[in-house]
């Protein structure tokens, strides 16, 4: 357990601290955001029904680029080994790093939110409800990016390919998210169905997510 | 004969050769018979000639989820024993699912062209067959990827059965993404309401697609043993050259293996 918790400590002081790299993430998710209304015009009504979809179109492209150096750095100074080495379990010591991942890089996203959405003029309702999906969703996207992170470790690729693997499993995510969002702004539908469905696929991937990733670490490194 | 005795890539091609031509034969027999038959069934009183799209359109759909399960227990068998043909068969099955999944999609939208006025319909069933198919040609990229077959074999299995886990919770997803945005507009076959006109052509049809694929994998399978084989020869050549501190015996050897090969 003290092993697990020096894991994520140091984990988040690394991705806080100069060339971690955790808040890119953020300026990346407002960069997004800020794209947006160049593509689809400054109609404030229209972007008030887009909203929910931009932001969770900006989170979940966020939270999938900073993961690529999830495993990578830890490859790179050798503590990756180390790591396998351990007599923690390597499904554990995989979680413990996405969880600390997730604080460092998924955590901030969420804080940004009310202020994109005071940009896409989306009221305090709206704001909210996105808020609070993303809380609930971003960790899903996190443990199923993780697999594609573990890959891309063990082949010495990155970037494009883990995004190609990846974004078509958060496909639902992003569904069930978006459609929270939508029902607890206007949607006859109750904002309850779709939210439960949301927690659920990501205590799905809660699971999933570090046994995929421990077993291609187990399997593909030399 | 066990799954175990096929362990020997030699033994496998020696099998295999012998039954290719069976397999082959059966399929093009059963493909004539299909094909006849479809080309003969009554026309439909609503959708006109245009239902016989149907007996290309659903063994192929059939298809696309059967060789993905397929893959699934390649995977199984490389990563958990480990069998020196699982990965082979794993890798020369994704290509072939991925046509199909194309093929499905392809007829789907032709016959959606009359029937629903527009090529793509961002219907339910459609689009997950589009994620599926993009799932296929993100494992053959990862397969393209890394040079090393068997390090390529392992992330692709791992990717393979999270992919099985995770398609029929996007399958689940989309239909209740598809029932948010519009209700269901379009219309759906029934498909125990078919007739026997229509419906034994499609079971001759089905059969025939498997076979199709059956004998289409083992062909690609022996392809990929024999490129794997071709791959190491020519490793052992280059090493060979490599390590040889004299250039006159390097090329001899050279020339010897190309006579062995």
């Amino acid at each position: 357990m003290t092993a697990l918790a020096a894991l994520i400590r140091r984990d988040i002081r690394i991705a806080l601290r100069v060339g971690g790299g955790a808040l890119i993430g953020v300026l990346f998710f407002l960069t997004v955001v800020v794209l947006m209304p160049f593509a689809v015009g400054p109609d404030l009504a229209q972007l008030a029904r887009l909203g929910p979809a931009i932001l969770w179109l900006g989170a979940l492209l966020a939270s999938l680029l900073t993961l690529d150096r999830l495993f990578m750095a830890d490859h790179e100074d050798g503590s990756l080994d180390l790591i396998t080495m351990s007599r923690t379990p390597l499904e554990l010591a995989c979680a413990a790093k996405a969880l600390a991942h997730w604080l460092a890089a998924g955590l901030p996203l969420i804080v940004a939110t009310p202020v994109l959405g005071l940009l896409l003029n989306l009221d305090m309702v709206a704001t909210g409800a996105v808020a609070l999906t993303l809380l609930v969703g971003t960790p899903a996207l996190t443990f199923t990016g993780m697999i594609g992170a573990a890959l891309a470790v063990t082949l010495h690729r990155g970037g494009l390919l883990m995004a190609v693997l990846v974004l078509p499993l958060s496909i639902p995510v992003l569904i069930f998210g978006v459609a929270a969002s939508q029902a607890a702004i206007t949607g006859p539908l109750s904002f309850g169905a779709p939210f439960s469905i949301l927690c659920a696929l990501s205590l799905v991937s809660l699971v999933i997510g570090p046994f995929a990733a421990a077993a291609s670490l187990k399997h593909g490194l030399d | 004969m066990t799954l175990i005795d096929l362990a020997n890539p030699t033994r496998f091609l020696a099998l295999s050769a012998r039954v290719l031509p069976w397999l082959a034969a059966a399929t093009v027999i059963l493909l004539t018979i299909g094909l006849y038959q479809s080309a003969y069934a009554p026309d439909d009183y609503q959708q006109g000639a245009t239902v016989k799209i149907m007996f290309i359109h659903v063994p192929n759909a059939w298809l696309s989820m059967f060789v993905w399960g397929v893959m699934s227990v390649a995977s199984l068998g490389t990563l958990v024993w480990r069998h020196p043909l699982a990965d082979v068969a794993a890798k020369a099955a994704a290509p072939i699912g991925a046509s199909f999944t194309f093929l499905a999609l392809l007829t789907g939208s032709l016959w959606g062209r009359p029937m629903w006025g527009t090529y793509w319909e961002w219907d339910a069933r459609l689009t997950s067959v589009l994620i599926l198919f993009l799932m296929y040609l993100g494992l053959m990229a990862l397969w393209r990827a890394v040079e090393d077959p068997s390090r390529a074999a392992r992330a692709a299995a791992v990717l393979t059965l999270v992919g099985a886990i995770n398609l029929p919770i996007i399958k689940f997803s989309v239909d209740w993404w598809n029932t948010l945005h519009q209700p269901a507009s379009v219309m759906r076959m029934g498909g125990s309401t078919l007739d026997k006109a229509f419906l034994i052509p499609l079971l001759v049809m089905a059969v025939a697609f498997t076979l199709l694929f059956v004998t289409l994998h083992i062909a690609a399978m022996r392809n990929e043993i024999l490129r794997r084989r071709v791959r190491s020869l020519q490793m052992m050549q280059a090493s060979r050259i490599a390590f040889s501190s004299d250039v006159g015996t390097g090329s001899r050897q050279e020339n010897a293996s190309k006579g062995a090969a």
